[in-house]
């Protein structure tokens, strides 16, 4: 026998005390992670934006397009890459509940812009030669249960009709945090059909996407697209697309930090029920601490026993908690992915689990093992003799 | 009668307790050698400090003043960690509720002295099987102390205070707990550790059965040790 094994004995002992322990450890865990979770899923829009990628948009508001004959006049300003342009299509898949982030875009440049949307040649290459084609994100695509070559029918809301898609592409993400939820698909073919139908709104563009060449340089490039742009039909505003995105987030910054508020709330209430739980346990055993004093077990032996069995039941906890996170976290994030694109479990959270834990398990222990050391054994005996 | 060297040499021992502003003495001025190989009970009235006096002597309790040596070494100027590590090799305490470890077997709670010991894991468990032999209790080395006798709980409670093969035992009323039949085959156990281990032991007691068995017999009175020493049959 070894200390290790009188460690787990004692720590399994009471089976119903430890077991409900144990249990809200892994409830705390679970709550914490997901909340956690939660707000990284809130920045990840933030996280997944471009520092090298710039939003030119209509200075008024989002809202209101943006002439087509802008692309030619920003390719030509001074440390400009590349140019792409989107728009927003607001077309709705059967019902409006399904939510799908869905845009015009310039297919030939799109790719360029958005690297981090991975597609193979094949698929690119047929998205380019079909007009009518369409890209969607892994996520959805698997939603909806869409394979490669289906139609797919947008009600429009902006652009009145029916509007029928052939997808031929569905993208990954290179990155974890990359949003697999958009579609998109031939601005060409929104704008011919608006050439027929509407006149005024065709050659028109929601917003330019402007790749620059040396991010340090990105502030001076915005600047000086911008003055391009003064005093014409049409001002402009343009920022790197992580301000862009970083503009919405900090609209919801006190629901952020409540959020984080409540996440360390959770873990110094299971950090008071733990240290009752191992205060109870201690006391009970005092006169065992006791006995093994007698025989000749040091201090460090019996603050030992008390910190290893606090620290086996918190990372016990832990451990559930942990595991219970990432089936938690896919069900949380299915269910609200019209929220959160991107609802990852992040490595970070982890590692703030396991550190809640240590610090819940050895918190818990300090004051019973300060008494169980302190307590002289003849003290100690007299209350189990 | 030859005489033995003392193993055990406790002079003008005091010991108080402090209760809130009080002080309560507890033992005065005690004097006392314990021959090496004895078999000391020691009687009194319930209070009159004869666990507070057996507790100095295995050094689990601190004295006011006075000296108590142990085989030649005065334990009372040892630290607390000093003290923990010679209690480990040189005393073995049987208590009356015998206090064993409720989560450890038999064989383990035998085994948990050793634990500080530099043994073998195999060294460790040939000990631990030669003390259960002693004790006649081999066949229940895999019982939890729930499963045994107050009898058997009190035989595997001597196995561990011996294990380790300390010179002197100490018995805080050993037999306190236990019927007649019991108590006697732990009278017997004891007296076997006298005479064929060569332990010295240091028992206290109520039980006029059982002081019949030492070879000595002291009356601790209100702290006070009765002059006369008693040579029991
Ligand atoms: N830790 C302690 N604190 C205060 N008083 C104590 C303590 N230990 C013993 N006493 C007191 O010392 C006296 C002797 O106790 P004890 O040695 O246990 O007597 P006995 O074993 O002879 O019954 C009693 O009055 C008891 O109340
Ligand atoms: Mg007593």
């Amino acid at each position: 026998m070894q200390i290790l094994k009188l460690l787990l004995k004692n720590s399994f002992r009471h089976k119903l005390r430890t077991s409900l322990t144990v249990f809200g450890i892994t409830i705390a865990i679970l709550a914490f992670g997901l909340l956690r979770t939660v707000v990284s899923a809130w920045y990840a829009g933030v996280e997944a934006s471009s520092a090298t990628r710039l939003i030119t948009r209509n200075s008024i508001s989002i809202i209101f397009f943006l002439p087509l004959s802008y692309k030619e006049k920003i390719r030509q300003i001074p440390g400009v890459k590349n140019i792409s342009y989107s728009c927003w299509f607001g077309g709705i898949y059967i019902s409006e509940k399904n939510f799908i982030p869905n845009f015009a875009v310039d297919a030939k440049t799109v790719f360029e812009l958005w690297p981090e949307f991975v597609l193979t040649d094949k698929q690119k290459n047929d998205f380019l030669h079909d007009r009518k084609a369409c890209v969607a994100g892994r996520k959805i695509a698997e939603k909806y249960g869409w394979k490669i070559g289906d139609t797919i029918t947008l009600r429009g809301t902006i652009f009145p009709g029916n509007w029928d898609f052939t997808l031929r592409g569905i993208y990954k993400g290179a990155y974890k945090s990359s949003d697999e939820t958009q579609f998109f698909f031939h601005w060409d073919y929104l704008n011919e059909s608006m050439k027929k139908t509407s006149p005024n709104r065709a050659d028109q563009v929601g917003w330019y996407v402007v790749g620059v060449k040396n991010p340090d340089l990105a502030a001076d490039v915005a600047a000086a697209i911008d003055k391009t742009f003064k005093n014409s039909l049409a001002e402009t505003i343009t920022e790197t697309e992580k301000a862009f995105q970083q503009g919405f987030v900090s609209m919801t910054e006190a629901i952020v930090i409540a959020v984080r508020i409540v996440s360390f709330v959770v873990i110094i209430i299971i950090m008071a029920v733990m240290a009752n739980t191992m205060a109870m346990t201690a006391r009970e055993r005092i006169g065992e601490y006791a006995i093994m004093k007698t025989l000749g077990f040091g201090e460090w032996h019996i603050a030992g026993l008390i910190f290893g069995e606090s620290l086996i039941i918190a990372f016990t906890g832990c451990a559930f908690g942990i595991a219970a996170t990432y089936p938690a976290a896919n069900a949380f994030g299915d269910a609200m992915s019209t929220y959160f694109p991107i609802f990852n479990v992040q490595s970070e959270t982890i590692y703030m689990d396991i550190a809640a834990s240590l610090v819940v398990g050895l918190v818990a222990a300090v004051f019973p093992a300060w008494r169980a050391v302190k307590l002289s054994i003849a003290d100690g005996l007299r209350r189990i003799g | 009668m030859e005489t033995k060297t003392a193993i055990v040499q406790i002079k003008n021992l005091f010991k108080s307790y402090k209760r809130g502003s009080q002080i309560i003495p507890v033992l005065q001025d005690i004097t006392l050698d314990i021959a090496d190989n004895e078999f000391m009970a020691l009687m009194g009235p319930s209070g009159s400090g004869k666990s507070t006096l057996l507790n100095l002597i295995a050094g689990i309790d601190k004295v006011d003043s006075g000296s108590v040596s142990i085989e030649g070494i005065d334990i009372t100027s040892l630290s607390e960690t000093e003290l923990a590590k010679w209690r480990s090799s040189h005393v073995g305490f049987i208590f009356q509720f015998y206090n064993l470890i409720p989560v450890l077997t038999a064989f383990e709670n035998v085994e948990l002295p050793l634990l500080l010991t530099g043994l073998s894991r195999k060294e460790r468990k040939e000990h631990v099987r030669m003390a259960l032999q002693i004790v006649n209790l081999t066949d229940r080395m895999d019982h939890y102390p729930s499963q045994l006798s107050g009898g058997q709980q009190q035989r595997v409670a001597i196995a561990r205070a011996f294990v380790s093969d300390p010179a002197i035992l100490v018995a805080d009323e050993p037999t306190g707990d236990l019927d007649r039949v019991s108590a006697k085959e732990i009278l017997d156990l004891m007296e076997r550790l006298v005479h064929e281990l060569g332990k010295t032991i240091i028992m206290v007691t109520h039980d006029p059965r059982a002081a019949e068995k030492a070879h000595i017999i002291r009356h601790l009175d209100k702290g006070v040790l009765n002059a006369n020493t008693q040579a029991a049959s």
